[in-house]
């Protein structure tokens, strides 16, 4: 392990203990679950058994008569919020569909759909109570697959989503993006290669169940306690819901065990507010894990139909996208995002995208890691791949080629900045893993590689120098995998002092400036500029003091290396200053923004070499290489971590994780046990290959890491198992039936 | 409802007492009787090992241990792992490996490892990942979970860890 700073810097790229080490490996750290108040209440919550119905009736009387209930809650509770599209950090919401997904009002569009809550003593009471809540439901067929949904004819599940000509559809959004001339790309192709995929609703898996503590004090003023990935966010929600003004709702942020996209969106904080109304309590409401998969997430199933050619020198010359993403109960599938990204990694002067977001009676569908780009990429790599296969070229000199580069235009507009997406295929090219041969029986090879955007967005930190000579750091960044210390590194770095002086705080929605959510790989970008900001802030503050010391200009100062340099050659380091501060006007407080629409955009290139068991389809991964653009690593330890974790859940994905649904609509697999996520005893060790292609616009070259990982996997592992068995995967998940199936019809 | 009984343990070495409905779990007693918070409820069906504790030097899943089994017990929790202000050598690996990233999963991963550690304590890598497959984590994708269960033994057996005292 390297611990060795880069050249040009002291502290980035070193590997400090993070901050909150020690309370995470002691059990000290609080999360959301974690929380006790005086006088609190226990909730919990009814949920539907039907994947489709009208809500007739709820008669909540035998329930509230219970001994040790105190309140009940249903739809009733929450007001009305009309027709309004309200901007919620990650994309717009329609507040009617967010108010029906939280309680659901005329009609429930999934199983395990929330129907009513109740508060009581203890969580046993309340979940009896829940017993005898007497709902009359008329049940509806449930439309469950993405093809049927758009039919026409088909039963609709949300009455007011409608087409252009105002009739009630599925099929809630349309996408379209295109450039060049289609007809004419494909009419100039050698090699035409056109499939269809589908691909399983799958869950980000998170170890923590959602949870929300919330009290709803006399003077009107609400406290949410909560793991969240944006407290802003959740604070807005929640204040929206209830029709309050932001500024009554304080969120404050407990540790959060995981999110990848699925812990933005609130479904908790509105309901345990409406029950502390009535009861005047504090009011903790945690969710099981079947709640979890039933509820929450996941991330769409897909069906896509993909057309791509290319000339037999290998140049890519048109490429055409169907693309249908389930949206769940309410719309809003990241489609967009998945229409963006299809042919993202390349340059493809002809080509055209659409996309669908379809309705169907599953849980609304959240954000998974590069939202919507894992799926297209298991299918554009997988072409790609046949086309490689179908010219007789290697898979990365094609890649080399053809891949975007700066001054690549997407398909939906923007022209690529500096990106790193032939270096990440360069890096696999010159791995070690790519240069040993791969022997054996039914064993294969394949490579993919990914694109993610990595999000801007705003961001606030404020820094105060303490008398030691450390400094305490505020931001509201919620901390999800050590980025409290990737961001408190590169304000020590501008400070010229240790990562070890700097201590951070993820602090409450009254402590900070607005914070978008920690999503989009955007947060050691963006609270990292803020940081850095407040840093500078910090500089120029103590430039004054030791002028005022000195007695001279402040601009007769310099800061340098930690320490401040005054007129003839006098200088104090910071931690000199530090301590001197409170003789010359008291305290020093940096305040540092961001808000950078964009970042330069993200690729990773993965590696993988399968053996497939042909008597059962079982996949073994045998040995697995991401090579990934972190632009400049922070903490490379923990971009590494990023590295892993995400291409085990893409892995995931890949092989065994999916949604089993009944006739009924009602999920099979809702628990860990079914719904199996990869153990440490399925995997290799991942190895990590780390590029560096600074990105311009960040003056650390960050590059956010978090979400590119997911997204070569499936296509990856789909290509190896087609080179090691002679069968094109062309369905998530390839597991062993999968696989079996496609032998056994070879 | 079912009367409360009185349960009788030893709980991080020390003697405790506590009431328990029969329904209730030793991980919610843990948790909302005893302020244990450190144990976490991931899946309450023990599939996922966020609960994990010691019971009579056994890794249990708290989640389907009843709060009256454990009478007469002996129970070591996370919390009860550092030494005073030192902590042990899983902990410190597991910190210095970076082998967490939410954390929500690492009590249960360090519980099992104590439990791993005391039954073996050179463990080969496919035995270390055979051990911990019990325990899920989401983030990591478990690299530096193994690599920080192989410096822990590593430092253990050769006697450099911080808390000796304690073991």
């Amino acid at each position: 392990m390297t611990t060795a700073p880069k050249p040009k810097y002291k502290v980035i790229g070193t590997r400090p203990i993070r901050h909150d080490g020690a309370d995470k490996v002691t059990g000290r750290a609080k999360y959301g679950a974690d929380i006790k108040l005086s006088g609190m209440l226990y909730a919990a919550m009814l949920r539907s058994p039907h994947a489709h119905a009208n809500i007739k009736k709820i008669d909540t009387s035998k329930a509230e008569k219970l001994p040790g209930v105190r309140a009940v809650v249903t739809s009733k509770d929450i007001p009305e919020q009309g027709d309004r599209i309200v901007e919620l950090g990650e994309g717009a919401v329609n507040m009617r569909h967010l108010a029906s997904n939280v309680l659901a009002r005329e009609k429930v569009n999934y199983r395990g759909h929330a129907v009513a809550a109740v508060a009581a003593d203890n969580i046993h009471i309340a979940e009896e109570a829940c017993k005898l809540i007497e709902v009359e439901y008329e049940v509806l067929a449930p439309v469950m697959d993405v093809i049927e949904a758009m039919k026409p004819g088909a039963l609709v599940i949300n009455p007011d989503v409608k087409d252009e000509n105002g009739k009630p559809t599925n099929v809630a959004k349309t996408f379209c993006f295109e450039k060049g001339d289609v007809a004419k790309g494909f009419a100039a192709a050698d090699v035409v290669i056109e499939k269809e995929f589908r691909t399983a609703t799958v869950h980000q898996g998170y170890i923590e169940p959602h949870n929300a503590t919330v009290h709803w004090n006399n003077d009107g003023k609400v406290t949410v306690w909560m793991s969240t990935q944006g407290t802003f966010s959740a604070r807005q929600q929640t204040a929206e819901l209830h029709r309050i003004p932001i500024s009554d709702v304080k969120v404050i942020p407990m540790e959060i065990g995981g999110g990848f996209g699925g812990k933005i969106s609130v479904y908790l904080p509105p309901v345990a507010a409406a029950l502390s109304k009535k009861t005047g309590k504090p009011v903790k409401l945690v969710m099981d894990r079947a709640a979890v998969f039933e509820a929450t997430g996941p991330t769409p199933g897909s069906v896509m139909k993909v057309k791509i050619g290319a000339k037999k020198d290998g140049s890519l010359v048109a490429g055409e996208a169907w693309v249908a993403f389930e949206a769940g109960g309410y719309p809003g599938s990241p489609i967009g995002m998945g229409c963006m990204c299809v042919f993202a990694c390349y340059d493809i002067p002809n080509a055209k995208v659409d996309g669908f977001d379809v309705c169907v009676n599953r849980p609304r569908t959240n954000a998974y890691r590069a939202p919507g780009s894992t799926q297209v990429a298991f299918a554009v790599e997988s072409i790609i791949d046949e086309i490689c296969e179908k010219l007789k070229l290697d898979p990365i000199e094609f890649r080399l080629k053809n891949g975007s580069q700066e001054g690549t235009r997407r398909v939906d507009g923007p022209v690529f900045p500096r990106i790193g997406m032939k270096e990440t295929v360069q890096a696999i090219k010159d791995s070690d893993h790519w240069r040993q041969p791969l022997n054996g029986k039914n064993r294969g090879r394949g490579v993919a590689t990914g694109f993610w955007f990595n999000c801007g967005l705003k961001s606030a930190a404020s820094a105060t120098v303490n008398p030691d000579g450390t400094v305490s750091l505020l931001e509201g960044s919620t901390d999800i995998g050590g980025s409290r210390t990737a961001i408190a590194m590169q304000l020590a770095e501008t400070l010229g002092i240790k990562a070890e002086e700097v201590k951070p705080s993820v602090v409450d929605t009254d402590s900070v400036g607005y914070t978008d959510v920690t999503g989009g790989s955007r947060v050691t970008f963006a609270t990292g500029i803020a940081a850095i900001e407040a840093g500078k802030d910090i500089i120029n503050q103590l430039k004054e003091r030791a002028a005022i010391i000195w007695e001279c200009d402040a601009g007769q100062v310099r800061y340098e290396d930690g320490s401040v340099h005054g007129p003839k050659g006098v200088s104090l380091t910071f931690k000199q200053l530090a301590d001197k501060l409170h003789h010359t006007g008291g305290a020093v407080i940096g305040r540092g923004t961001s808000s950078e629409a964009t970042q330069g955009g993200a690729f990773g290139t993965h590696a993988v070499d399968v053996e497939v068991d042909p008597e059962t389809g079982k996949v073994t991964i045998l040995r697995y290489t991401v090579a990934q653009d972190a632009g400049t690593a922070i903490h490379p330890s923990y971009v590494e971590g990023q590295f892993t974790g995400g291409a085990v859940q893409g892995i995931g994905w890949a092989l065994n994780e999916e949604y089993w649904y009944d006739t009924n609509g009602t999920m099979r697999n809702s628990t860990y046990l079914d719904y199996r996520i990869p153990t440490c005893y399925d995997l290799p060790k991942i190895e990590t290959i780390i590029v560096e292609v600074p990105d311009p616009q960040h003056p650390f070259g960050v590059r956010g890491v978090g979400e590119v990982p997911i997204v070569p996997p499936p296509a990856a592992i789909a290509n190896a198992i087609h080179q090691a068995i002679g069968v094109r995967m062309t369905e998530l998940p390839m597991s062993p039936p999968r696989v079996m199936k496609a032998i056994l019809s070879k | 409802m079912a009367k409360k009984r009185v349960v009788t343990t030893k709980i991080n070495g020390d003697t405790v007492e506590f009431l328990c409905e029969p329904r209730q779990t030793l991980l919610e007693v843990l948790r909302n009787t005893l302020d244990l918070t450190g144990a976490k409820e991931g899946c309450s069906n023990g599939n996922c090992g966020a609960c994990t504790v010691l019971m009579n030097g056994r890794p249990v899943d708290s989640c389907l241990v009843l709060g009256v089994e454990a009478e007469g017990a002996e129970i070591k929790t996370i919390e009860g792992v550092a030494c005073g202000t030192h902590l042990d050598e899983v902990q410190s690996a597991f910190l210095e490996n970076a082998a967490l990233q939410c954390g929500i999963c690492t009590p249960g991963f360090i519980m099992q490892t104590e439990a791993l550690l005391a039954e073996n304590a050179s463990p080969t890598e496919e035995q270390i990942r055979f051990y911990l497959a019990g325990n899920l984590c989401r983030c990591t994708g478990y690299d530096k979970i193994v690599q920080a269960v192989q410096s822990a033994a590593t430092k253990r057996q050769s006697g450099c860890g911080t808390t000796a005292c304690c073991h």
